[in-house]
């Protein structure tokens, strides 16, 4: 029983990370209907910087907030750069924009960073507590808290700010937003530099506990997929809670489940957005249809 | 001068024009209305005015030329667009409608005045205040579009078939408080295909064919001419 709820609880601190991709995925498509493939290798990029920063002799807390603004700038413009001038352009033409991007943000790394495996350092504290005979790693804890914190910080944002009311009202309906005065253009970049953010806190959180190198992230996109499928793909809170679900199906699978082990753990997710497709297309907490005027 | 000065108007999306050597006017205080056939270039028009479509020739307002502008820009200057199809923001609540209206407005404070002052007007709006637009009735969903035109405070305010898809009470209704809002000072231009709703509420109309102006009147004098009375109000 105890290894049972030590499973759960490792799957919640992974399925944070996977929900944290996840809500960046949940950001983009809410906002401007598209799946950015490339938001895993956005996530790596990011995670690369803090490296690069660390490396360089910055001070880890003081790297992983550069880190933070810096990715927030750049995912603004790789919106107005690379994703404004096909808008509203037919969606595989979008898709197709999202995968060069994946592949242009793939090499690039490799051509700045190498190929080679790079440790990453840890932000969160070593070491760990008992509650009830189940272990909680700090990093464990940590993980979860900075997702909540990130939750509540979203929701102030969107539900309480003059801003994130705009964000709302251009998602909804962006024809009508600039005719109220909203410029619907400048609330799509700041979503996109949201969602890189959230993408480089999943990538420096997960990074530790994996080897970073340029194609770290790309395990974790397919899990975030999971997610947010799972959860609906227009849904923030469906993002957060499918993260969770996916990462605790990949914990328990890989330790009850004798054949996937921890080699073939990826079966889970990809099962999970197979069956959720075919019974349950718009996820637990997805509108029934997204339609975009 | 007046309000508002339209001069040799060229409008139209990519390379196909919709509208071409417009000129009007609108005086301040007014209600005008603009008539015309499906695809007589009348939603262009109003489009042209907000700066979302593709526009050439001169538009002055107040003395400021629009052509050009950004359509946030434009909505600073006071001119609101009830867009066709109400263009309510389905997923978001009644009030948050309407707090939207007021967006580019920076006295934040007075706006829970004017949310007041709608709810006056619509009292079904605030019995819905919390609900999402999306859930409304079609008559309470026109009504949250001009009340969310209102909450800008607007100087001039442009209506693209208010009645659209309303039934007789729900339009009488409304434009019962549109009156009211011209009465208090607002400049009103609607453009409407029920011209006899219209030419009984404007005090001035324009009618349109495929682009252009051809007739300009008094409302009185449109209602009473021979080949308005045919084409547009049905009557032989």
């Amino acid at each position: 029983m105890d290894r049972f709820v030590q499973l759960v609880v490792d799957g919640i601190a992974i399925g944070s990370v996977y929900g944290a991709l996840a809500l960046a995925l949940v950001l983009i498509f809410r906002s401007t209907g598209i799946v950015n493939f490339a938001q895993g290798e956005m996530a790596m990029f990011s995670t690369f910087i803090a490296w690069g920063l660390v490396q360089g002799g910055v001070p880890l807390g003081l790297a992983l907030v550069a880190t933070l603004a810096i990715s927030f700038a750049g995912g603004m413009l790789v919106e107005r750069v690379i994703i404004r001038p096909v808008e509203g352009e037919d969606p595989l033409t979008i898709l197709i924009v999202t995968l060069g991007l994946f592949i242009l943000v793939n090499s690039a790394a490799g051509w700045i960073w190498g190929f080679n495996n790079r440790g990453f350092p840890r932000a969160l504290p070593d070491g760990s507590t008992e509650v009830l005979g189940v272990r909680l790693s700090f990093e464990s804890l940590g993980i979860v808290a900075v997702l909540l914190a990130v939750c509540g910080l979203l929701y102030l944002l969107f539900e309480r700010t003059k801003l994130g009311l705009a964000m709302r009202a251009a998602a909804a309906n962006p024809a009508s937003a600039r005719l109220v005065g909203i410029d619907v253009g400048r609330t799509l970049m700041i979503g996109w530099g949201l969602a890189a953010l959230l993408g480089a806190l999943a990538g420096v959180l997960v990074a530790p506990q994996l080897f970073l190198d340029v194609n770290f992230m790309g395990g974790v996109l397919v899990y975030s997929f999971a997610a947010a499928t799972l959860g609906g793909f227009d849904s923030p809170k469906g993002a957060v809670i499918g993260g969770w679900i996916i990462g605790v199906a990949e914990t328990l699978a890989g330790d009850y489940i004798g054949f996937i082990g921890s080699d073939l753990t990826i079966l889970v997710p990809l099962a999970i957005i197979f069956g959720v497709l075919l019974v349950r297309p718009n996820g637990l907490f997805g509108s029934p249809e997204v339609v975009r005027a | 001068m007046s309000l508002l000065e339209v001069e040799a108007l060229e409008a139209g999306y990519g390379p196909v024009t919709v509208v071409r050597d417009l000129t009007f006017s609108v005086e301040e205080g007014q209600v005008v209305a603009i008539l015309g056939a499906n695809g007589a270039g009348k939603t262009t028009t109003l489009r042209a005015l907000s700066g979302v479509a593709r526009t050439r020739g001169r538009i002055a307002f107040d003395g400021a030329e629009l052509v050009g502008r950004s359509p946030e820009w434009i909505v600073r200057r006071g001119i609101a667009h009830v867009p066709e199809g109400r263009g309510n923001f389905a997923s978001l609540t009644v009030e948050e409608n309407l707090r939207l209206g007021a967006y580019v407005r920076k006295d934040g404070g007075r706006v829970g005045e004017d949310m007041q002052r709608c709810f006056g007007y619509f009292p079904r709006l605030e019995e819905r205040r919390s609900q999402p637009a999306g859930s409304l009735s079609g008559g309470e969903q026109q009504m949250l579009a001009v009340a969310r035109g209102l909450m800008l405070r607007p100087r001039l305010m442009l209506l693209d078939e208010p009645s659209h898809g309303l039934s007789p009470l729900f339009t009488r209704e409304v434009f019962k408080i549109l009156r009211t809002v011209a009465e208090a000072g607002t400049t009103l231009l609607v453009v409407e295909q029920n011209a006899n709703l219209v030419l009984d509420f404007a005090d001035h109309a324009y009618v349109l064919e495929t682009g252009r102006l051809v007739l300009d009147g008094s409302a009185e004098e449109l209602a009473a001419d021979e080949g308005v009375r045919r084409s547009y109000l049905g009557m032989t």
